[in-house]
């Protein structure tokens, strides 16, 4: 902790109702009281479920700073585990996702159940009776799912995930309805860093009024009928506070509920789609895969670090003060026709990604901001979009990013 | 005898390819998108996966998947001046070598090559090193780019925006 509670910081100072200072863009020790009071002390995203599907599967993430293996057990219980051996500190797993019966530290063999359990130790005998194997497992951070997202804590004393999420949940399942009527799964991620703030991508996924400047290129890429559907700045929408945080982001209210107006036409560029699925598939579920196959028509952001977002999952990981790493994780109809997959990936392959028609353009303004930040030590990062609106906000309100940034006073106050 | 000749003249030789990948950097390098559009087959394939390993593109998740229409689609993005990443983009270098070919038919070859690329912008170099995978056919005594498959060797990690071509 660097002697950080001897660090004074004026929370109220720094997060108003309709701004916030710029100190939080760039104050490497504000940084790392954010990985202690926020990351480690609140519910994480780590995994999708399906990606851990058998006992044994496991993958590796992070959780704030901290790397941490997500692992079915086996028993099939989901358990996330600090990657840190408990004799010397070697990670003892390296490998992004694979199935494993233990966990064996490189260094001196120690072994670990996928439980977390400590079971081998070489050469025990010469510690004698000072080996306590069972008060050295892996450390455990408390588990728990929603929807089928896997959220992990260091804190095993923060309110339930039910609790946490709240207000969140009816918007969770409405974004899982873009299974099309499969369970939803996981095609694979573009993976990439920019040099900024992590809470300047926080804030993105809940920002509509960049999106016509920023995406123009992207925008102009599109046929008609969709660049409409994208020019949502005119539109009905709106942006809620959700509590804890979290809030919403429609963008196109027609795509809010994916089971809904199944008789609307099929848009143009789902046409041919709809064609190859109906040589298999009834008429009803066409055009169920055919509406969900573009993603929902909004974001839901969860607090801290992942955001439902129309058709992926924006998962971010602070490395830095000055650095964050994207996943934009593809989503697919997990035993759904191939060709619907194929959409699917091909659309996330447009927008998303180091080379997509979106992403570099958001990170090119990430970036921008960042290095703005390091000027105007006394300004302020502005928030004030439809204030009158109250906890709902037009579509381009910046509400919120206010109710981000008032949760993360409240744990940076705790 | 005469028939092997005829066989022979019509494959296209390794240094042939070298020759045209070699261009095809130059132009890549100094972003004259338009004339590389003109080096590609209408029925090309531009790759660039996510998944160093895989070979099955269309069910895999990439960075680029770009058959005609989306290859010139990213080539009118890139120079619309409404891209502030295409705007900004690095400078690039890049070093095609080590051609291995993998295999010939009558007027085809399919090759295998290193590519290192040098980029710099804003006070930073960066490296990023690929395999490149390449087959090309001979079109009315033309070489054309029949499928490109780019192949970073991070491919699996985080990347940065790279707002020009590979």
């Amino acid at each position: 902790m660097n002697n950080l509670a001897s660090v004074h910081f004026d929370v109220d100072h720094l997060v108003k109702d309709d701004r916030v200072h710029t100190s939080l863009y760039r104050d490497p020790d504000l940084f790392a009281l954010e990985m202690e009071k926020i990351f480690n002390h609140t519910w994480v995203w780590v995994a999708h479920e399906s990606q851990i599907p058998e006992p044994g599967d496991f993958l590796t993430t992070y959780v704030g700073l901290q790397s941490v293996i997500v692992v079915r057990d086996s028993a099939g219980r989901i358990r996330v585990l600090l990657n840190r051996c408990r004799h010397r500190a070697a990670t003892v797993c390296e490998q992004t996702k694979g199935r494993a019966t233990t966990f064996v530290c490189p260094y001196h063999g120690w072994g670990y159940a996928r439980d977390g359990e400590l079971k081998g130790v070489p050469m025990a005998e010469s510690y004698g009776e000072d080996l306590d194997k069972q008060a050295l497992s892996l450390v455990p951070l408390r588990v728990d799912t929603y929807a089928g997202l896997v959220f992990a804590s260091f804190d095993h004393s923060v309110p339930s995930l039910d609790t946490f999420l709240g207000a969140a949940k009816p918007w969770i399942d409405l974004f899982m309805k873009q299974g099309g009527g499969y369970p939803v799964g996981i095609a694979g991620e573009h993976k990439f860093r920019f040099p900024g703030n992590w809470k300047i991508q926080l804030e993105n996924t809940t920002d509509a009024y960049h999106f016509p400047i920023v995406h123009r290129s992207f925008l102009n890429s599109l046929d008609a009928q969709a660049s409409d559907l994208f020019s949502f700045l005119d539109g009905d929408g709106f942006v809620e506070d959700l509590g804890n945080g979290h809030s919403v982001m429609v963008m196109i209210p027609e795509l809010v509920d994916l089971e809904a107006e199944l008789e609307a036409p099929v848009p143009d560029r789902f046409a041919q789609l709809a064609r190859e699925l109906s040589q298999e598939h009834d008429n009803a579920t066409v055009r169920r895969i055919v509406r969900a196959v573009g993603g929902s028509g909004f974001n839901v952001n969860l607090f801290p670090n992942l955001a439902c977002s129309m058709a992926f999952f924006r998962v971010l990981r602070p490395i830095n003060v000055a650095e964050t790493e994207i996943r934009h994780v593809a989503i697919e109809m997990a035993g759904g026709p191939a060709a619907a997959n194929r959409q699917r990936l091909r659309l996330h392959e447009l927008f998303q990604g180091p080379m997509g028609f979106g992403s570099p353009d958001d990170a090119e303004a990430w970036e921008r901001v960042q290095r703005g930040a390091q000027g105007g030590e006394d300004l302020w990062i502005m928030l004030n979009r439809d204030m009158a609106g109250g906890d709902r906000g037009n579509v381009s309100a910046e509400t919120g990013m206010r109710a981000a940034y008032q949760m993360w006073k409240r744990m940076m106050s705790a | 005898m005469e028939a092997d000749d005829v066989c022979v003249s019509a494959a296209i030789s390794i240094y042939e390819a070298a020759e045209f990948l070699w261009r095809e950097a130059d132009l890549l390098d100094h972003r004259a998108y338009e004339d590389w559009l003109e080096l590609w087959s209408p029925q090309g394939m531009y790759i660039v996966p996510t998944e160093y390993e895989t070979d099955a593109f269309e069910d895999s998740l990439n960075y680029v998947f770009d058959d005609d229409q989306l290859r010139r689609q990213r080539v009118a993005r890139l120079t619309s001046r409404y891209s502030i990443s295409a705007a900004s983009a690095a400078r690039t270098v890049r070093t095609v070598s080590r051609f291995v070919a993998k295999g010939t038919s009558a007027g085809g070859l399919q090759l295998r090559a290193a590519q290192h690329l040098i980029e710099y912008r804003r006070e930073i170099t960066r490296t990023l090193a690929a395999d490149l995978e390449v087959s090309l056919i001979s079109d009315a005594g033309e070489l054309k780019l029949a499928r490109k498959v780019v192949r970073l060797i991070n491919c699996d990690d985080a990347l940065h925006g790279i707002g020009y071509l590979l």
